[in-house]
């Protein structure tokens, strides 16, 4: 195996990393929408101690990108611009937000850093959601590598189903991680309820998504990346009967799989490309015509194997730290 | 204006911005974590419960200034691609290692101490919860070390080779270790410190003159800030004097420029203030020091410094016919100012020094001078943007000195149209943000007492 697929492999692993963590912190931010005041300091408590790191997972995911497939990234970060800018202004609401709604005890000041967050979670998914699908489906790339086209060809209805796909999985992998979460006995059963509407319409437009896929991109040519997707589809289904069950914790490790079997049959789907050009498919962007020197790749795996496993063992340790439930407020 | 001045300007906005929080990051970090340790090592349990307060006071500041660190920071990392592509490619085998090693050596560690540090107070014992903060101002700092391994790269090529039209990475040592390094990071790792311990001292000096009932605990902070920063005032004269005597011989057109220097000289003066034709390539008329330059370069009176001229038919010689001049006159007004600033800091520190330690018991007497001291708040922060205007405007017209020019590097499917957008968006939202932050971190500090009541405060 060359370095070449080992950062594939790499970079998968920290999307994956990014979509499962980032994923239900940017769920309970759009389950906001709705509570009262009080319900809405809860949520916020149990995302507060992790969301940050949580983030870094993005930001890693980049700078690996850049590190490994110097390409990839000019080439996506340059084609998604506007999107990315939008991502961007989101990010930034939603981060001064957390820091910023408990700064006065006031519900005009609460209520509008809480519309940040729900603004602010909502828009990076559906965003992502796009982007990935937009990698798979091909976009207008020249034989120079840069984008040929305008902020409108990324904005079609596949890709709109993929961002819509990612909003309800995040949503319901959140709620899942709330019910484990809070101690309110009453935001729980309220949550269960909805978590089994959210399951269900999530399984609706997965299976819409995979359909769509199978029409609007190449993922019949390699029968893996579908065998991938239609597993995942499965968990998701039991993830929903767990939740329907009262086994909250089940269902979470199950949309936590769902997430972790969709980011891989993506990537699997794609490979060896990183991004597919519509027209010509000798100028899409590969693991090979895309990457850094093969020092360079050597050096960063040896950090990455390092490091990424420290990482995991001291975030971890933080989730157990912060294992207790977060309590009730009236 | 087309995308390459409009992803200029939007470059320079931003990181300036984001370079707005990041010294006091570090700077105040390392002042928190000081003062928990100095809390966790105290005796009566009065005591305990100002210090206590005293740590979660500036801990909150440190952390309203975290987060618009973090959001802004963000925007810099996508920065890169979005609008400086043809950067990316041409760079990415050696700027992308020390990007993706900062997020994972340094990002990480941050991150999750903070949440941590903010959320464990009693879910961890006291010295583990020291140590979290302590840890929190190990990776600003290592992070601020990598970001300037990549930026000094740009200043100053090493380890590296041309191949197929790209940078490539032959020794990461030799990248670690390029001397532009050292200068860079102990300069801003000074530069950090002087910055967060003049806003303590600064918050701590209005505290003094506008809160009764807190001014005991806030004079002893503001001692101990006058410490701090008069070490990092010390350290960020001594390490740019040092670095500008590295210069010379790193890049001396930027020495040049910001000292005007046009025609090679032997002694070289200094100039004071001139007034400067950069389109005729001299001062119309200047005020100088003889053999000032010449002294400050080489610890000598005697000694040859380069003039722009010169450098400027050198570069042509080098690199082909073409304009290798920066902005003189900004950067040697730019200089004057970090340089000027400098020594003012010095001074304050130094009578706010005199006045906490010698004239404490009666130190209500300087409550009008006290009540004013916020309008000097801007000066550590003016000197860091003038400071980075120099380092990277005189690197100009060289994104990676003698390896790519700007103009190459920029996105080339980027319209005008949307860089406008986009920069109008990112400002935009700065300002408000700006507006928000410095509103809440005002009302906290005013609303915040320093008691041993243990309810009362925070
Ligand atoms: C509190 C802030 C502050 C203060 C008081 C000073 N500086 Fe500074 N300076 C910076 C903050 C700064 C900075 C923002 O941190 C920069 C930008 C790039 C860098 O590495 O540090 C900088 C850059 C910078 C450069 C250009 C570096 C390059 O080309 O990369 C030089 C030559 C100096 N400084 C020299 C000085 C000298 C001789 C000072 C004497 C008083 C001084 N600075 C005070
Ligand atoms: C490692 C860190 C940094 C990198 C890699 C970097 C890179 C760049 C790039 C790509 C540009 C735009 C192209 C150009 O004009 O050359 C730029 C311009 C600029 N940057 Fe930086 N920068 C860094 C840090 C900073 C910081 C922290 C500041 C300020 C606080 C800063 C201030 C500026 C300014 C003022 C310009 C405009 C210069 C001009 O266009 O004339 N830079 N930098
Ligand atoms: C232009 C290049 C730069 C990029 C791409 C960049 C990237 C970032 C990112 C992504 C973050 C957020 C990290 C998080 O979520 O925890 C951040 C924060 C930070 N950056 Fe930058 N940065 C740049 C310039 C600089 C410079 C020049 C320095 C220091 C000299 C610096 C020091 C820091 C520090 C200490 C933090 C963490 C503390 C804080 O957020 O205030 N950065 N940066």
């Amino acid at each position: 195996m060359d370095l070449n697929i080992v950062w594939f492999i790499l970079i998968t692993v920290l999307f994956t990393g990014f979509f499962i963590l980032e994923g239900f912190d940017y769920g309970v931010g759009m389950l906001l929408l709705g509570r009262k005041e009080n319900e809405r300091t809860q949520f916020v408590r149990a995302i507060g101690p992790v969301w940050d790191a949580n983030e870094v997972w993005m930001i890693t995911a980049g700078g690996a990108a850049f590190a490994a497939f110097p390409h990839f990234y000019a080439t996506m970060f340059s084609t998604f611009y506007l999107a990315l800018f939008l991502m961007l202004l989101a990010l930034i609401l939603r981060g001064i937000a957390f820091e910023l709604r408990g700064k006065f005890q006031n519900h005009d000041w609460k209520l509008i850093w809480d519309g940040a967050i729900i603004f602010g979670s909502f828009v990076p998914a559906l965003l992502w959601g796009v982007a990935v699908a937009n990698l798979l489906k091909g976009l207008p790339i020249d034989s120079e590598m840069h984008y040929a086209g305008n902020f409108f060809n990324l904005l079609s209805p596949y890709t709109v189903l993929a961002g819509i796909f990612f909003v309800l999985l995040f949503a319901f992998h959140g709620a899942n991680f709330l019910i484990l979460k809070l101690a309110d006995e009453r935001m729980i059963l309220l949550l269960k309820r909805k978590a089994a509407v959210l399951g269900i319409a999530t399984w609706a437009v997965y299976l819409l998504f995979i359909v769509a896929s199978i029409f609007e991109t190449d993922v019949m040519s390699k029968m893996v990346g579908v065998l991938i997707f239609a597993s995942a589809l499965g968990v998701l289904l039991s993830s929903w009967q767990f939740a329907r069950a009262g086994r909250q914790k089940s269902a979470f490790v199950c949309t936590t799989v769902t997430i972790a079997m969709t980011t891989v049959g993506l990537f699997v789907a794609l490979f060896p490309r990183l991004m597919v050009s519509s027209l010509m498919p000798e100028w899409s962007l590969t693991i090979y015509n895309a990457a850094s020197t093969p020092g360079t790749l050597l050096i960063m795996t040896i950090a990455a194997v390092i490091l990424v496993p420290i990482v995991l063992l001291y975030q971890s340790w933080t989730y157990k730290i912060f294992k207790e439930r977060v309590a009730r407020i009236d | 204006m087309d995308a390459l001045i409009l992803s200029r300007l939007q470059f320079a906005i931003t990181t300036v911005y984001h370079f707005l929080f990041v010294p006091v990051t570090l700077g105040l970090s390392i002042f928190v974590a000081l003062l928990e340790t100095w809390y966790i090592n105290s005796g009566s349990y009065e005591e305990r419960i100002k210090l206590k307060k005293l740590v979660k006071f500036f801990g909150t500041i440190f952390l309203i200034n975290f987060a618009m660190g973090v959001v802004t920071g963000i925007v810099q990392e996508f920065h890169f691609g979005m609008n400086w592509s043809e950067y990316a490619r041409f760079m990415g085998d050696i700027f992308g290692a020390p990007l993706a090693l900062e997020a994972l050596t340094a990002f990480f560690i941050e991150s999750t101490f903070i949440g941590l540090w903010v959320f464990g107070w009693d879910k961890l014992s006291e010295k583990m919860h020291c140590l979290c903060i302590w840890i929190v101002a190990f990776g600003s700092n290592l992070s601020a070390f990598w970001i300037l391994v990549a930026n000094s790269f740009m200043q100053h090529p090493v380890g590296y080779e041309i191949q197929d039209g790209r940078a490539v990475m032959t020794s990461l040592l030799d990248l670690v270790t390029n001397h532009y390094v050292f200068g860079e990071y102990s300069h801003t790792f000074f530069a950090g410190i002087t910055t967060g311990g003049f806003l303590v001292i600064i918050v701590s000096a209005w505290k003094i003159a506008s809160d009764e009932v807190s001014r005991e605990m806030f004079l002893r902070t503001l001692r101990r800030a006058v410490l701090y920063t008069f070490v990092g005032v010390l350290g960020v004269m001594g390490s740019g004097h040092l670095h500008a005597q590295y210069l010379n011989e790193a890049n001396p057109m930027k020495l040049a420029s910001f000292e005007a220097l046009w025609e090679t000289e032997d002694p070289a003066p200094f100039a004071i203030c001139a007034d400067i034709n950069q389109e005729a390539g001299r001062n119309d008329s200047e005020i100088t020091i003889p053999y000032m330059f010449s002294f400050m370069v080489h610890n000598s009176f005697s000694g040859e410094i380069k003039g722009i001229n010169d450098l400027q038919k050198e570069a042509m010689e080098k690199y082909g016919s073409g304009y290798y001049i920066p902005d003189v006159r900004g950067m040697f007004w730019s200089f004057r100012i970090m340089v000027g600033v400098g020594g003012l800091l010095l001074f304050i520190v130094f009578v706010m020094g005199v006045i906490s330690f010698f004239f404490g018991e009666n130190i209500k007497k300087f409550s009008c001078c006290f009540k004013c001291m916020p309008v000097l708040l801007p000066l550590p922060f003016i000197a860091n943007s003038v400071g980075w205007y120099i380092a990277e405007a005189g690197r100009q017209p060289w994104i990676v000195v003698g390896l790519q020019k700007t103009s190459q590097a920029v996105s080339p499917n980027l319209s005008s149209g949307e860089v406008w957008l986009t920069l109008i968006g990112f400002t935009g939202i700065y300002l408000l943000l700006a507006v928000v932050a410095v509103f809440t971190a005002v009302m906290f500090i005013r609303r915040t007492k320093i008691t041993e009541e243990e309810k009362e405060g925070i």
